[in-house]
C-alpha cells in the first residue's frame, strides 16, 4: 500500500481479511498512518500528498512553527488562569497543537468551522480575538466571538452535535453553489454519538462539502479509544461510502496536507471525506480532571517523543533556518499573547444581572417582560446595601 | 450509623444494591476505573467487576436503549447519565420507550432501570453542566422521578430506586454532594420511596422544596423564625408521584404555600403542586401560592447563575409575598407593553 491511504470499503474489506482482525495491534499507528515529518525531523516525500504542500517554503514552515508555539503558550495561559481562579474550566489542546494549527491553516475564511470544546488552537488561527476565548471559560459569557464574522460556530459542549451542524452547513453551500466547505472537529469518544453516525449518513446522502475531523487523541476522559475501536477509527467511514485518511497529527505538515485533500474533494463535488488525526491528550482532560487514575505516565512518555513542536524544530534546524532571531521573536509573540489574554480576562467585568434576560427570543416575549421587570424590583430593594 | 457524604452515601447504596441482588448492573461514561466525575462509583468496578460495572461508549441514547434490552433480559441497569445537560440524547429512549413498555405490554415487560442525574446548578460550571430538567420527566406518564436532599435519604432512595420495578429517574444534588451527614443502612426505617417529609415544622407558610434547595429553604426558615415568621419546610424528594397528601396536610395547616426549584418556571413542578393544592384546599389558603424559581431563560454563564438561582432572600422576600407583608413586588405594577 502507497504511503497515502485513502480507504474506500473495497480496501477497507481487503485489509482486514475476514473477520478475525488483532484489536490491540490496529490500535497503535501502522504502516496505515501518514506520516511526512518524522519524530526526528526527517521530511518523508509522500507521492501522493506531497503537491498538497509544495507551498511550504522554510518562511511558511516558520510561520506555522510560530503558531505552535503561541497555541501552546496560550494552552498554558489557560490552565494557569483556571488554577488562580480567573477561569472557571480550562479543556488544555497540549500536545494537539499541530492537529489543530495544520488543520486550521489549510481552510479559506469563507469555509465554516463547527468544533468541540478544545480547539482553541483553530480559533487563533481563524483570527478570534483571544479575548473573545476566554468569556465561555471565565463564565462571563456562553460564547464569544460572532461566528459569521469569523467562520466558527461557538464551541459545542454536547458531544457530537456539531458534526450534524457542520454537515448541514455544507449541505448549504451545495444548495447555493459555491465552492465553500465545512469541517467538523470531534475526538474519538465522540464517534460513539449517533450525532456523528447521523452525520456521515446525510453527508454521503447528500454529498455534502462537508470535512470530518476527528482528533484521535486517544482518551474520553478515563475512557481510552480502545474500549470502543475495534479497529482505527478512520476504517469507519468507509463503511459510509465517506474516503478517510489516518495521519499522523503530531505532524503538521501531513496534517496540512491531509486537509488541503478533503476540501478540495469537497470544493471539487465530491461530498465528504473523513480525517482520523492521530494524537494524544498530553494533559488533563480539562482542569477538573486526574488524569493520575487512569493514563499510564509510560504512554504518555512515549507520546512525549513525538511532540509536535520538537519535530517540526528538528525539522527546521535540519533546514538551518531555525535562528535565534527566529526563536526570540516567537517567544516574544507567544508572550505577549499570553499576557493579552492574561490582562483582558482579569479585567473582564461579571455581567449586568439583568443582561440575564436578553436573547432569550429575538423579541422578548410578554411573560419574560415581566418576569424581568420583577426581578428589576427584586434587585431595587438592596440598592443603597439595605437589606430587604 | 457511619457519617458520609451524600454523595458517598449513594456510592454505599449502590454497592449494597450490586452486593444483594446480581442482576444490578451499572453503566455510564466513566464510571468505572475513573469512578465517575463525581466519584459515586469509585471503587465498585474493582470490587465487583468490568462485566457488572461498565464503561459504555460516550453515548447517551446507545446506554439507555441498551438497557432496555438488558431489563427485556431480567436485569436490573443502573445507568449514569455523566450530568443533567447531557440526558437530551437518551430522551428519547426514556420518554418513548422506557416508559411506555409496561403500559404498551399490559404489565407484562417491567423496565426495573433507574438514570442517576447529577443535577442542578451552584457550582460555577460551564454550559450543560447546571441543568434541572426535571419538568421534562415528571410529565413523562410511567416514570418516577425522585431527588435526595441530604445523605441518608441518598442511601435510602438509591436502594429503593434500584428496587423498584418502575423506572426511576433519580436526581443528585450535585452541589450538595460534599455534604456530610449520619447515614445507617438498614432499610427498616426508611420511608416509602413516593412520600415527602416535614424536615421543618411551622405554622404561618409551607415552603415546598426539593434536592439542593432543601438546605436552602432550612435555612430560610431558620431566618425568618428570628422575624417571628413560623415556616413548616416539605422536602417533597418525589416529584413524580408528588406526595400531596403530606403537602395537602401542611397547608391546611398553615394556609399559605411557598413552592421553589432551581428550574424554570413555566410548566414547572411549582405549576403543578400550586394548582393541586388550590383545587384540593383552595377554601383553606389565605394567599395565592408563590413561586420562587430559575428565570424563564436558558441556564445562564456561570458568573449570572447567583441571579438565576433561588437563594436565601428569594426565598424570604416569597415568604413575604406569601404574608403579604412588604416585599419586592408591593407598589410593583405590571409593565405596559411588551418591551422596556
Ligand atoms: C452528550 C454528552 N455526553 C457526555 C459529555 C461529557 N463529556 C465531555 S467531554 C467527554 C469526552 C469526550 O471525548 P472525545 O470525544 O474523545 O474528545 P476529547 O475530550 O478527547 O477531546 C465527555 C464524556 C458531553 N459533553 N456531552
Amino acid at each position: 500500500m502507497s504511503s497515502v491511504v485513502v480507504s474506500s470499503s473495497r480496501e477497507v474489506d481487503a485489509a482486514s481479511g475476514g473477520a478475525h482482525v488483532e484489536p490491540a495491534r490496529l490500535q497503535r499507528p501502522g504502516e496505515q498512518l501518514v506520516t511526512m515529518l518524522a519524530p526526528d525531523g526527517t521530511r518523508h516525500p509522500n507521492p501522493s500528498l506531497d503537491h498538497f504542500v509544495a507551498d511550504l517554503t522554510p518562511e511558511r514552515l516558520l510561520a506555522l512553527h510560530e503558531d505552535l508555539v503561541t497555541v501552546r503558550r496560550i494552552d498554558t495561559e489557560g490552565v494557569a488562569l483556571q488554577r488562580q481562579g480567573q477561569l472557571g474550566l480550562w479543556p488544555p489542546l497540549l500536545g494537539q497543537e499541530a492537529a489543530q494549527v495544520g488543520s486550521a491553516r489549510a481552510l479559506r475564511s469563507d469555509d465554516f468551522v463547527f468544533t468541540s470544546y478544545r480547539e482553541h488552537a483553530v480559533a487563533y488561527c481563524r483570527g478570534i480575538a483571544i479575548d473573545t476565548i476566554m468569556p465561555m471559560w471565565r463564565g462571563t459569557a456562553a460564547s464569544g466571538w460572532n461566528p459569521f464574522e469569523f467562520g466558527m460556530a461557538p464551541p459545542a459542549i454536547i458531544i457530537g452535535a456539531q458534526t450534524l451542524h457542520a454537515t448541514g452547513y455544507a449541505m448549504g453551500c451545495a444548495k447555493d453553489g459555491v465552492d465553500s466547505a465545512a469541517i467538523a472537529y470531534f475526538g474519538d469518544g465522540a464517534t460513539s454519538q449517533g450525532d456523528v453516525n447521523e452525520a456521515m449518513v446525510f453527508a454521503a446522502t447528500y454529498s455534502a462539502p462537508v470535512v470530518f475531523f476527528c482528533q484521535n487523541n486517544h482518551w474520553a476522559i478515563s475512557e481510552p479509544v480502545g474500549l470502543v475501536a475495534r479497529r482505527p477509527l478512520a476504517d469507519r467511514a468507509p463503511g459510509f461510502g465517506i474516503p478517510s485518511m489516518r495521519v499522523d497529527g503530531n505532524d503538521v505538515i501531513a496534517v496540512m496536507a491531509a486537509t488541503r485533500w478533503a476540501l478540495e474533494r469537497a470544493r471539487s463535488g465530491d461530498g465528504p471525506s473523513w480525517i482520523e488525526a492521530v494524537t494524544y491528550r498530553m494533559g488533563p482532560h480539562t482542569t477538573s480532571d486526574d488524569p493520575g487514575r487512569y493514563v499510564d505516565p509510560l504512554e504518555r512518555e512515549e507520546w512525549a517523543a513525538k511532540d509536535p513542536i520538537d519535530r517540526l524544530e528538528r525539522h527546521l534546524e535540519q533546514l538551518g533556518v531555525l535562528g535565534d532571531a527566529h526563536r526570540a521573536a516567537v517567544k516574544e509573540t507567544a508572550d505577549a499573547t499570553a499576557a493579552a489574554m492574561r490582562a483582558a480576562c482579569v479585567s473582564q467585568p461579571d455581567p449586568e444581572a439583568l443582561t440575564l434576560f436578553d436573547h432569550v427570543y429575538t423579541e422578548p416575549t410578554a411573560w419574560l417582560h415581566r418576569q424581568r421587570s420583577q426581578y428589576e424590583a427584586y434587585l431595587a430593594m438592596f440598592e443603597g446595601g439595605e437589606e430587604a | 450509623m457511619t457519617e458520609l457524604t451524600l454523595a458517598s452515601a449513594i456510592t454505599s447504596g449502590l454497592r449494597h444494591a450490586l452486593a444483594e441482588d446480581d442482576r444490578v448492573v451499572i453503566m455510564g461514561e466513566d464510571i468505572g476505573r475513573l469512578g465517575g466525575v463525581f466519584r459515586v462509583t469509585d471503587g465498585l468496578q474493582r470490587d465487583f467487576g468490568a462485566d457488572r460495572v461498565m464503561d459504555t461508549p460516550l453515548a447517551e441514547a446507545g446506554i439507555l436503549g441498551t438497557a432496555v434490552g438488558l431489563a427485556y433480559r431480567g436485569y436490573r441497569p443502573v445507568v449514569e447519565i455523566q450530568f443533567d445537560g447531557f440526558i437530551y440524547p437518551a430522551f428519547d429512549q426514556i420518554v418513548a420507550q422506557v416508559a411506555k413498555l409496561h403500559y404498551r405490554t399490559r404489565g407484562v415487560v417491567r423496565m426495573p432501570i433507574t438514570v442517576r442525574v447529577p443535577y442542578g446548578g451552584g457550582i460555577g460550571a460551564v454550559e450543560h453542566h447546571s441543568e434541572s430538567p426535571e419538568a421534562y420527566f415528571t410529565h413523562t406518564s410511567g416514570l418516577r422521578v425522585v431527588t435526595c436532599s441530604n445523605p441518608q435519604d441518598a442511601h435510602w432512595m438509591v436502594r429503593q430506586a434500584v428496587a423498584s420495578d418502575d423506572p426511576v429517574i433519580f436526581f443528585e444534588p450535585k452541589r450538595r454532594y460534599w455534604v456530610k451527614g449520619e447515614v445507617e443502612d438498614s432499610m427498616q426505617s426508611a420511608p416509602p420511596l413516593d412520600s415527602a417529609r416535614v424536615v421543618m415544622e411551622g405554622t404561618d407558610v409551607t415552603l415546598v422544596a426539593y434536592g439542593p434547595l432543601v438546605a436552602t429553604a432550612i435555612d430560610a426558615a431558620v431566618a425568618a423564625s428570628d422575624e417571628g415568621v413560623s415556616v413548616e419546610v416539605v422536602d417533597l424528594r418525589s416529584l413524580s408521584p408528588v406526595d400531596f397528601e403530606t403537602v395537602e396536610a401542611s397547608v391546611r395547616r398553615t394556609g399559605r404555600l411557598v413552592v421553589t426549584h432551581e428550574a424554570q418556571q413555566f410548566g414547572g413542578l411549582g405549576a403543578e403542586i400550586a394548582t393541586s393544592v388550590t383545587e384540593r384546599c383552595f377554601e383553606h389558603l389565605h394567599s395565592a401560592p408563590v413561586r420562587v424559581t430559575g428565570h424563564d431563560v436558558p441556564y445562564p454563564a456561570s458568573r449570572l447563575e447567583e441571579h438565576f438561582l433561588p437563594d436565601l432572600d428569594r426565598l424570604l422576600d416569597g415568604i413575604d409575598r406569601a404574608l403579604s407583608r412588604v416585599n419586592s413586588l408591593t407598589g410593583w405594577s405590571a409593565p405596559e407593553g411588551r418591551t422596556a
